[in-house]
């Protein structure tokens, strides 16, 4: 006979002040089973847990109902304490009364007689609850991260220094991502190359730290603690081991005319090319679309120059597999494309740039060797206007609906290093708000206004179009009133950020959940900000959501924390509430296996008894427990009904139904 | 088809006289010209009532479920469309598949013997065919019919070809149709929700629940149906309301989805005449839609649109608002 418990939460006002706490536990005492039914402020708090660890014992309970907030908060705290006092932890069920019921409410009524549903339908699934045991998994120590810009250089090497294998794949020939392109940074105006390349050679010198640049993670296996990762490293036609990074095959190379990606396609490079000076590792990578030899087949030039015999145009495609206990995504981001923003005029005006074509134009490694001269005709812009929010806070559906976060403080930082360099040269800025927060950063943009003197116009820009060589942008100025066109020789435009396309492959690889706009999404906005719901997954950087250098460095390292908490464990708890199939009824058709995303089913040949002293072979599903994640995608694919999952079984979820449906 | 029935035999009769098989499964002469059943024949001698004409509508390869356990190598005639089935069965590891002799027939379409009875007075004595002409004797007289008129549904829209192609072909050439077996769904979809509701309810209000669809189906093969097992909470159970056989033919319909190869196996069973196959073939259609084009038993190994995952996959909101790939 069961005996269950009731334990209905107020959580302060956040549950009582919507449902009447007190009337769903006294309606709880009379549902058949129920022995015991109480109602506290707090359930989770000390005393709340001793309540309900006194009712166990006191009351001899066989399984319990904690109606309280959802189980993604505090399902493992009521676990342990129905643990504490000797109850199997699985057999506890959460009812959500906050979430899905209190919260999304605002009649009492209606909401006390959901409660009391919700409430029931955990009563009818605890009761086909069986007591369940965890198992244990080991955890491989070693950790990857997929991106190798300033948040995985961050996350790799604070790992690396914990002491645990780390690999960097990086999709581009070289690691450093953005911050590389980036010229200067805020709120101290230090040079980028000079803070980030010294990171960059300690990832590569650290013996820890494996760098597998221009491959890509191409299939992902396994779970927490035990990730098997397929990488794809991409043929670059030069041998890693052999380049030296002397470069004389970039000299030699006939075919310059590629567009120089490093430098935003402002100038052009040959087709065997390192992407910048301090590129780790330095070695040079051709590119199949603009190569003579590999179009062609003839040329061959850089193979005869190369004294070190580096050059394979037969190089293919090879894949590497490793494993790994935790994965930090840290995929980065990219401007957003301006197509939708014909009113801009970047199509059609070369002196038209987005910010980040400005950062190499001011780079003193960019295409004009750091001296600022406008794309058309390479003369100095005495005039340069700056356009905010192109593409952010956008809810015409053109552009992206949040804030870029970082474009108020680069756009405050390039005004002032061209006031600085150039003090003849006037510099407006278009803007609908400007966001400041973060330590020394309102006292920076108050700088470029007060003390450097850049025009702020709050307004927005209707149009910039083209007068007789000259960029006339209109815009309004909403402080006077009225409606302004300035004369400019450059218009810069702050696109916004959007998380790199990539990012929804990985994603998808690694199960990892991912928001309307492509941010993949953390395990709690506030308490879980680094996790992927995903165990064993770690956020860091622009992935996650907008933000600059600094905060993603923190969240690096905090990722970083992350991994090394895991990876020191030698064994991880397993989840019990495993597939299991009724060998009875398995047809062998391996439906199961196929939609299996972690490989843990197999088949075995079994001998059955027929009747009439006749047996025939069967080939039945089995299920590796340690391995199965307990997903159930295999249970709803079975056609007979066979597999079936511990702790969330078909009978259990068709109680609920009918728990809910009965009237 | 004398001639294909002829060599047929021929095959057969060697196969079992040399050894090479334990039994073929064809079909033998019923009581009338119309009604041919599939058998088991494992001897030269049970071989007299082999028969292969234009009723051999059945689809054989289910019975090699059962078939290929037993000892020695099975011989089985199909037809193009049974082909697919037999792919389908093998890739699902239901036929033990060395165990199995295919030997792929012509069809030219199979006939409608409800058909025939509604066209013609009296008792059918004979039926010939003559390109599109069916002469048909009863004993009122004799009756010359229009073949597509009078083809099994499955037939009419038919553009298989043999997919089982490594062993022997009794082969004939058929032209290429131009077909399109989804016109039928087409009218469906462009009827409003209630008119299609009335339709589905009007067909499967006739449902007898004589479980013929479901044991001809090859895709219909578990060991224990969940229909039939009492674990399962939804066997056996009194209807709840007067339309709740449509319950067992959608989650049947569900439950072999992305397997079923569009045989019409089900159609052609059935005693009240519910156009089954129009479910199944919605849902081949919706896959072609959301994942591309894909024939279930066109080869017997390789992925399946629904039990696998490709990045070009279709995203749930496009199943929700049925957009097209």
């Amino acid at each position: 006979m069961q005996r269950i418990g009731v334990f209905i939460c107020w959580c302060g006002s956040n549950i009582a002040a919507t449902v009447d706490v007190e009337k769903v536990a006294e309606i709880m005492k009379s549902e058949p089973g129920v022995v015991y039914s109480a109602n506290y402020q707090y359930m989770c708090s000390e005393n709340g847990q001793q309540l309900i660890k006194q009712a166990i014992k006191e009351h001899n309970l066989t399984g319990i109902v904690v109606g309280s907030c959802s189980p993604r908060m505090h399902e493992a705290t009521f676990r342990k304490t129905a643990e504490e006092a000797g109850l199997n932890p699985y057999m506890v069920e959460i009812a959500n009364i906050r979430e899905h019921c209190s919260w999304i409410h605002k009649d009492m009524d209606e909401a006390t007689e959901k409660a009391v549903i919700l409430v029931r339908t955990a009563i009818a699934k605890v009761k086909l609850n069986a007591p369940l045991t965890a198992g244990e998994s080991p955890v491989v120590k070693r950790a990857l991260v997929i991106g190798g810009g300033i948040a995985g250089i961050q996350a790799a090497l604070d790992i690396a220094d914990a002491g645990f294998e780390v690999d960097i794949v990086e999709k581009n020939a070289t690691i450093g991502g953005r911050m590389a392109q980036i010229d200067k940074t805020f709120p101290t105006l230090d040079c980028s190359a000079c803070i980030l390349t010294p990171k960059m050679v300690d990832c590569a010198q650290h013996e820890k730290i494996d760098i597998l640049s221009y491959s890509e993670v191409e299939e992902v296996k396994g779970f927490v603690g035990n990730f098997n990762v397929k990488i794809r490293r991409k043929a670059r036609y030069v041998d890693e081991t052999k380049c030296t990074g002397c470069k004389i095959c970039m000299e030699k190379c006939p075919s310059k005319k590629g567009l120089n990606t490093f430098n935003m396609g402002l100038n052009t490079r040959p087709a065997i090319h390192i992407p910048f000076a301090q590129a780790i590792p330095n070695v040079a990578v051709i590119d199949p679309e603009q190569c003579i030899k590999l179009k062609t087949g003839k040329c061959g030039i850089c193979q005869k120059f190369c004294g070190v015999g580096a050059i394979d145009y037969e190089q293919k495609d090879t894949f590497v597999e490793r494993q790994y206990g935790a994965i930090v995504v840290a995929t980065g981001f990219k401007p957003i494309d301006l197509d939708n923003f014909n009113e801009y005029g970047y199509a059609d005006n070369k002196d038209v740039i987005t910010s980040l074509e400005l950062e190499r134009l001011m780079n003193a490694a960019g295409p004009t060797n750091g001296v600022l001269l406008r794309p058309s005709d390479g003369e100095h812009p005495k005039v340069i206007t700056f356009i905010q929010c192109v593409g952010s806070r956008d809810t015409s559906g053109c552009g992206k609906p949040y804030c870029s976060k970082i474009c108020c403080m680069y756009t405050a930082k390039h005004a002032m290093l061209i006031r600085e360099k150039y003090p003849d040269t006037e510099v407006h800025v278009f803007y609908i708000d400007v966001r400041t927060p973060g330590k020394n950063y309102d006292e920076f943009f108050r700088r470029a206004v007060e003390q450097y003197g850049v025009d702020y116009i709050k307004g927005m820009v209707g149009k910039v179009y083209n007068e007789n060589g000259k960029l006339m942008v209109q815009g309004s100025n909403l402080i006077d009133n009225e409606q302004v066109t300035i004369v400019s020789d450059l218009v810069v435009l702050a696109a916004a950020i959007e998380p790199e396309p990539s990012v929804r492959k990985v994603a998808t690889l690694l199960t990892a959940s991912i928001d309307t706009n492509n941010f993949l999404t953390e395990s709690h906005a506030k308490l879980r900000p680094v996790e992927s719901p995903t165990a064993g997954v770690y956020l860091a950087g622009v992935c996650q959501g907008p933000k600059d250098i600094p905060e993603t460095v923190s969240q690096a390292s905090a990722c970083a924390a992350k991994v090394i908490g895991l990876l020191v464990k030698d064994k991880l708890k397993t989840n019990p509430c495993v597939a299991t199939p009724d060998e009875m009824m398995c047809n062998g058709c391996s439906q199961c296996a196929n939609v299996c995303a972690y490989g843990a089913i197999t088949y075995v040949d079994k001998e059955f008894r027929l009747g009439g002293g006749k047996t025939e072979i069967r080939r039945v599903a089995s299920v590796n427990p340690a391995v199965c994640q307990g997903c159930g995608a295999c249970t709803v694919t079975c056609p007979s009904g066979a597999m079936d999952l511990k702790g969330f079984s078909s009978k259990q979820i068709m109680s609920e139904v009918e728990a809910i449906c009965k009237k | 088809m004398k001639e294909v029935e002829l060599k047929m035999l021929e095959r057969a009769k060697a196969l079992l006289e040399r050894g090479e098989v334990a039994r073929v499964i064809g079909w033998k002469k019923g009581d009338f010209c119309f009604d041919p059943t599939p058998a088991s024949f494992e001897s030269v001698d049970e071989l007299k009532d082999f028969t292969y004409d234009w009723f051999c509508g059945a689809n054989l390869s289910k019975y090699l479920i059962q078939m290929s356990k037993k000892d020695g190598k099975t011989a089985v005639f199909l037809k193009p469309c049974d082909t697919y089935s037999f792919n389908q069965l093998v890739k699902e590891h239901r036929i033990a598949r060395e165990k199995v002799y295919v030997i792929a027939v012509e069809c030219l379409g199979k006939l409608n013997i409800e058909a025939i009875k509604e066209k013609t007075d009296g008792i059918v004595e004979s039926v010939s065919v003559v390109d599109k002409d069916v002469k048909v004797v009863t004993t009122s007289g004799e009756f010359t019919l229009y073949k597509p008129e009078v083809v099994l549904s499955k037939c009419a829209v038919c553009n298989k070809t043999h997919q089982v192609k490594d062993e022997e072909i009794i082969i004939h050439e058929r032209p290429e149709r131009d077909v399109n077996r989804f016109e039928e769904v087409e009218k469906l979809e462009a009827m409003t929700a209630e008119e299609r509701f009335a339709f589905w309810k009007a067909q499967l209000s006739k449902c007898i629940r004589c479980n013929a669809c479901r044991n001809v189906c090859p895709a219909c093969s578990c060991i224990k149906c969940v229909f039939d097992n009492p674990q399962s909470g939804i066997a056996a159970k009194a209807n709840d309301s007067d339309f709740e056989e449509q319950l067992f033919h959608i989650i049947r319909a569900f439950h072999v989805s992305g397997r079923c190869t569009d045989c019409g196996e089900c159609s052609r069973v059935c005693p009240q005449n519910i156009p089954l196959h129009l479910l199944n073939r919605k849902f081949i259609k919706d896959i072609d839609n959301l994942y591309g084009e894909y024939q279930a038993g066109e080869t017997s190994d390789g992925k399946t649109p629904l039990t696998s995952y490709s990045e070009n996959d279709a995203e749930p909101t496009d199943v929700v608002n049925g957009e097209a790939k």
